[in-house]
């Protein structure tokens, strides 16, 4: 048991490529962590040189009290699960889990204790005599799991364990690893690419993109009070609708294409909207934040957007509608939500479709069919606005918090 | 041949739609089993050459004088009477046990030798990020398939001013020239296919890196050990240049330097004794080869990957 302390870690590679660079990171005892985000954004890496299995090219990492820069895998005492769980085929499931221990010299009876125990918390009690080769894609999961819980280690580290399932078993084992992890209660550091992992199974959750820290919160914080662009596009499914839109010059309204807005209050005060009045802001709207009008009633005081239904997906609890306006959306391709490291960021470059898609999430009950016109009403104080150069979100005052701590 | 040739016309039956029931062979059925007729033919072939000559020798060493001296056309292809006499001739007469324990100690010896220090070898071409790897192992295979008979001269002078001539100990060391090579090269490239992140959690698991090595790596690439293993054997149980090259007292013979000695008398050739020596030291290979062909598709099924 103990925490892990990442400070102003780098890694750089031969030819100088920048995997992860200056990352700091605080894991409380006993806490879930998850690092997030697309491939080559150097999550793994980071968890590999916590485990000892990459070098430390910059910074320090603690495990407990120690700093462990220098030490081998072995005298980390870190247990990791690995993404194609790296089971030892010649040995029986037992023989697997109790590998760790009979390295440390332990004896067999205990071993054999232990190694039950672990199996009796995964439900491998019947399989402890087989090979890996006779489990199913989920026992094998499972196996990797009680290799790590059986050691008793200072640490997790989880690289991607669920990747290799098919969807309703990395459902069931979602829940499960999350319910072993807080019976255990040993800090753990998760790597996922996966935004829902990342928001259903964390404590917190750390996003990435290309070796930088992007915003560590708890992932709700993350969901409702994104630092940038990128961790808004990131995190959500759908994603958020963002949009290329306009400050009138009193900082009161917001012009997309022929539409306005109004401003919330809270966003109205000169410290933040100042800067961009009278010049364009990146708009972003989540799809639930999109009402259907028709179901809002006339009272409501929100905006109202007005869009051209392409299509209506029925998902039974709710349903997706997909429209467009003649604002221009920001897509996966603009570069302040892409991967790439190091790119300019101009604000005249932003999405070349003049009129483009976006998604509302409505109640069954909604009307809207696809080929009409529909009107939404819009949760205005829900409206998050991204400066359009830096990709920094602009938030009212106060809302703020900084990153890389425990929330 | 029966399994292919029974399926056919159902599969065939499946497939097409038959005008009616009894309707002669069409032209793609006829076609189809002549293929499989053929095939197996061919491969009864290729059986009948490999094998005829192990036959012929073991048909020379169950054979009397007399009836080899009679010549095939007086007894057929097979011998008239079976008999022993040639076997037990080897031994007692002979003395071919002594060879044939040199010959063990000798390919025992250097195997061991061989996949000790092979698989470490291999281990860290494989693994370890070592300046100029490439040039090494192209230089190890190189000194693999360099010609034996060019080796003879340099390596007879090294042991005769070491004074280590006529000696079956120094032969060991003569064999490694060419046993560590291929079996480096072909260990390293079986230990290169083994997923890193096997032994990475053998090291998270608290290993060192030879504990990994012994108990992860070595046990998972066990079909390539073993094959190195044969290999070895094989190529220092079945040499003759360098044998004859380092060795002089017959007792310090291995077997087959032994065997060109066995059948020769003044008057004679006894081709029965050396085929009953052939037929010996044949058994130890055909027996490796047959178990560990078992080890080695065993050893295949490996589950620790999806």
């Amino acid at each position: 048991m103990a925490t892990i302390d990442i400070e102003d870690v780098s890694k750089v590679y031969a030819g100088a490529t920048e995997a992860v660079s200056e990352l700091s990171l605080h894991v409380a005892d006993g806490e879930f962590l998850i690092l997030v985000g697309p491939s080559g954004c150097g999550k793994t890496t980071a968890l590999r040189m916590i485990a000892g299995l990459e070098e430390i090219t910059d910074g320090t990492i603690k495990i407990g009290d120690r700093v462990v820069n220098e030490l081998s895998p072995r005298e980390r005492d870190v247990a990791m699960v690995f993404q194609n769980y790296a089971l030892y085929p010649h040995m029986t499931v037992a023989e697997n889990i109790g590998f760790a221990l009979s390295l440390q010299k332990i004896d067999r009876q205990e071993i054999r204790r232990r190694v039950g125990e672990a199996a009796e918390i995964l439900g491998l009690g019947e399989h402890l005599r087989r090979k890996p080769a006779q489990l199913s894609g989920g026992q094998r999961q499972r196996v990797a799991m009680g290799r790590a819980i059986v050691r008793e280690p200072a640490a997790f580290l989880m690289d991607e364990p669920l990747s290799n399932l098919d969807a309703k078993l990395r459902v069931q084992m979602r829940s499960e690893i999350a319910r072993i992890q807080r019976r255990v209660g040993v800090a753990t550091v998760y790597v996922t690419h996966d935004q829902i992992e990342a928001m259903t199974m964390g404590d917190r959750v750390a996003v990435m993109r290309a070796g930088r820290l992007q915003q560590c919160d708890a992932p709700q914080t993350l969901y409702d009070a994104p630092t940038n662009l990128f961790v808004a596009a990131f995190i959500g499914s759908p994603a958020m609708n963002l949009y290329q839109a306009d400050v009138d010059t009193a900082g009161e309204r917001l012009r997309l294409g022929e539409q306005t807005l109004e401003l919330p209050e809270a966003m109205r005060s000169e410290s933040v909207i100042g800067p961009y009045r009278s010049r364009s802001v990146v708009v972003g709207i989540r799809p639930e934040d999109l009402a259907d009008a028709a179901l809002a009633g006339e009272g409501s005081a929100d905006g109202r957007l007005r869009g051209e239904v392409d299509l209506v997906e029925a998902l039974g609890a709710e349903k997706l509608v997909h429209f467009r306006i003649d604002a221009r959306r920001l897509d996966a391709h603009d570069e302040r939500l892409s991967t790439d490291e190091d790119v300019e960021l101009g604000a005249g470059e932003i999405g070349a479709a003049a009129s483009t898609a976006g998604v509302a999430r409505v109640p069954p009950a909604s009307a809207i069919e696809a080929g009409t016109q529909a009107t939404f009403a819009v949760a205005v104080e829900r409206l998050h606005l991204f400066d359009p150069d830096s990709g920094e979100a602009v938030k009212p005052v106060g809302a703020g918090r900084p990153t890389g701590e425990p929330a | 041949m029966s399994s292919r040739a029974v399926r056919a016309p159902g599969a065939a039956a499946s497939r097409t739609v038959r005008p009616h029931p009894g309707a002669p062979l069409s032209w793609r059925r006829v076609r189809k089993r002549a293929w499989s007729v053929g095939f197996y033919l061919l491969v009864l072939i290729v059986i009948f050459v490999a094998l005829f000559p192990f036959y012929w020798i073991l048909r020379t060493s169950l054979s009397t004088n007399a009836d080899i001296a009679r010549g095939t056309e007086a007894t057929g292809l097979a011998p008239s009477h079976l008999s022993t006499n040639a076997y037990s001739q080897d031994f007692s007469q002979q003395h071919f046990l002594t060879p044939l324990i040199n010959s063990a100690i000798v390919a025992l010896v250097a195997t061991a030798i061989t996949v000790v220090v092979a698989t470490m070898a291999g281990y860290a071409l494989a693994r370890l990020s070592i300046r100029g790897a490439g040039a090494i192992l192209g230089f190890i295979l190189l000194a693999g398939f360099f010609p034996v008979l060019a080796m003879v001269g340099p390596l007879f002078l090294l042991l005769r001013d070491l004074g280590l001539l006529d000696s079956i100990y120094p032969l060991i060391l003569a064999y490694l020239v060419y046993t560590l090579p291929i079996a480096t090269w072909l260990l390293r490239n079986f230990f290169a296919q083994i997923p890193r992140e096997l032994e990475e959690a053998a090291l998270v698991d608290g290993a060192t890196r030879l504990q990994a090595l012994r108990k992860v790596v070595v046990p998972v690439a066990l079909p390539g050990v073993f094959t190195a293993a044969i290999l070895s054997f094989i190529l220092a149980w079945n040499d003759f240049t360098f044998a004859v090259s380092f060795l002089e007292t017959p007792g310090n013979f291995t077997a087959p330097l032994a065997i060109v000695n066995l059948g020769q008398s003044q008057f004679q050739v006894f081709y029965n004794r050396i085929d009953a020596a052939v037929v010996i030291i044949t058994i130890p290979i055909a027996l490796l080869v047959l178990f560990a062909q078992r080890r080695i598709v065993a050893g295949l099924t490996a589950g620790s990957f999806r």
